[in-house]
């Protein structure tokens, strides 16, 4: 069953085409991989289903029901959650705090929000950073703190954007675990996008690679390792490098 | 001990008119408390929402002249102007909210500053209601003694202190915060950012709307180079946070109370007295470098908008 429908979406900024009539079903419980080269338009991709932008032309469809026109706040009640690539923590506020902010979405009492803000910086390894001022949290845990924010507001789809970047390698391993945690133990859809070939090749089910605004491949992670458009586009210049 | 220090200040401040203060100390007093409110009025926009408003004079204004209109033409007493002024404040809110609040940072900033200017030039002209640069003047005064005016004030400013801290403490206060700390951020977690920014600008216009309406029945006169001057109030209004501490509780009463006997004191003084507004901005230009959070905001050295209550207890 797909959840987000993306259909023959177009994003034009002036002259610039972002986006070109690309189109992809998210479904549900599967983890999909967006990849492409710097500037192929995976975070506006994000920021048209979340709402920040509206396409040019096509729709994005939540559940069948089109949303392209709707802000990112009524999105996020809907069900979709996301993370910034740049960390953009509220930051002269706790990290606990922080997470309350988010948690208020579905919940009535500052009580309870607090309590579902507990049990999700528990799950993503934060309980012990809950009174630190989040502009003082190191780059690891900042990332982690974007993501306990996106659950915080118990999503259905969370997209992530770069959760992995400018992480040292045991911290991507805890990444990782946390990724794939969420869609087990929470069942919570994920689109990713992510440079980090290793870490999308790991935790996608299926991968979309974008590239100068157009969709080039969609398949799972073998294929996709496999597809000469995709090598040429993008593997083959790390290979390269 | 700490948790107390409300109850404290407000018990001592309720015996002040028994102490037979002189008439002049007794204005001094007076006019702490609705800096206050005013302060703490701006504070909740300014400091906490983060939207810095350079046309607070124009809420103070309109909540004067709600006051002094409702005396004059509807022969009515001045203090109906308090509960009216929530109306009429919400109603200027919401107006200046839905064109403004669209406006980010500066842009923001800009716009409220022309607000004051927009609304004082408007009453200057509009003579047939407000009576122009005549003013309106209340023939007789409530009361001769201060007494009362100090406890109506006293009673609204602490009003005012309480009901910012039930607010901050909930879910609007943490709403507040976030769309300060980053916009974008908030929108994506679900904060209707344009929606709790309105509520937020409401507030702020409806309390320090509620000063204006009292400074009405307390001066007896207004005009609109007393309630809609952009240096007097605008920028006193936002001298009075930063001096004390933006977002902080106690910031905007500390800076109420350093603010007025400054101005006191300046104004006094032999030749120099008439360039105050001079000595104002050298003053907030050594705020900004050395102590940018205000004296309660650096004193506690954290600018912690939140306190847990854990660490209160201990």
């Amino acid at each position: 069953m797909s959840l987000i429908e993306v259909k023959n979406v177009s994003k034009q900024f002036g002259g610039l085409a972002a986006l070109t009539d690309v189109s992809f079903v998210l479904n549900k419980d599967e983890i999909l991989g967006l990849i492409g080269p710097n500037g192929a338009g995976k975070t506006t991709m994000f920021n048209v289903i979340n709402g920040f932008y509206r396409p040019t032309k096509g729709d994005v469809l939540l559940n069948g029901k089109r949303v392209s026109n709707l802000r990112p706040h009524v999105l996020c009640k809907l069900g979709v959650a996301r993370t910034f690539q740049v960390v953009r923590p509220l930051q002269r506020m706790s990290t606990l705090d922080n997470v309350i902010a988010s948690a208020f979405i579905r919940t009535k009492s500052k009580a309870e929000a607090e309590k579902v803000s507990l049990e999700v910086l528990q799950f993503t390894g934060l309980s012990d950073d809950i009174n630190v001022l989040s502009k003082g949290l190191p780059l690891g845990k900042r990332k982690r703190l974007e993501i306990a924010r996106a659950l915080a507001t118990r999503p259905e789809i969370i997209l992530l954007d770069e959760a992995f970047a400018g992480l040292n390698p045991t911290e991507i391993n805890e990444q990782i675990e946390i990724v794939q945690k969420i869609r087990t133990e929470k069942g919570i859809t994920i689109l990713i996008i992510e440079h980090h070939m290793k870490v999308i090749m790991a935790v996608s089910d299926r991968i979309v690679v974008l590239n100068y605004g157009q969709k080039i491949a969609e398949g799972t992670p073998s294929e996709i390792g496999h597809n000469p458009v995709v090598i040429e586009a993008y593997l083959g210049e790390e290979q390269s490098a | 001990m700490k948790k107390y220090l409300p109850h404290i200040i407000f018990a001592g401040l309720c015996v002040v008119p028994l102490m037979n203060l002189s008439s002049y100390i007794m204005h001094i007093l007076i006019l702490v408390l609705m800096w206050s409110v005013i302060g703490m009025a701006w504070n909740i926009l300014g400091g906490y929402t983060g939207q810095v408003s350079f046309g607070h004079a124009a809420f103070f204004g309109f909540g004067a002249y709600t006051a002094g209109i409702l005396y004059y033409h509807l022969e009515i007493s001045a203090w109906w102007g308090i509960p009216a002024c929530v109306v009429i404040l919400t109603a200027l809110s919401l107006v200046v909210g839905y064109i403004c609040l669209r406006l980010r940072g500066a842009y923001f900033a800009l716009a409220t500053l022309a607000l004051g200017e927009i609304c004082r030039v408007t009453t200057e002209n509009l003579v047939d209601l407000t009576q122009g640069n005549m003013g309106i003047m209340i023939r007789e005064r409530t009361w001769i003694d201060k007494t009362w005016y100090f406890y109506i004030i006293l009673f609204i400013a602490a009003g005012t202190f309480l009901l910012i801290k039930i607010v901050m403490e909930s879910k609007l206060g943490y709403y507040f915060v976030a769309i300060r700390e980053d916009q974008d951020a908030a929108e994506s977690l679900g904060i209707d950012t344009t929606f709790y920014k309105t509520i937020s600008l409401c507030l702020s216009g409806v309390l320090t709307g509620i000063a204006g309406a009292f400074f009405m029945n307390y001066m007896g006169y207004i005009d609109p180079g007393v309630v809609f001057p952009l240096y007097d109030i605008s920028i006193t209004t936002v001298m009075v946070v930063m001096v004390g501490g933006a977002a902080t509780y106690w910031g905007p009463v500390v800076g109420a109370v350093i603010m007025v006997f400054l101005a006191e004191e300046i104004r006094s003084l032999p030749y120099i007295g008439a360039a105050h507004m001079t000595i104002f901005g050298v003053i907030l230009i050594l705020i900004i470098l050395f102590v940018p959070n205000g004296i309660v905001g650096d004193y506690k050295k954290l600018l912690k908008p939140f306190k847990r209550k854990k660490e209160a207890s201990s």
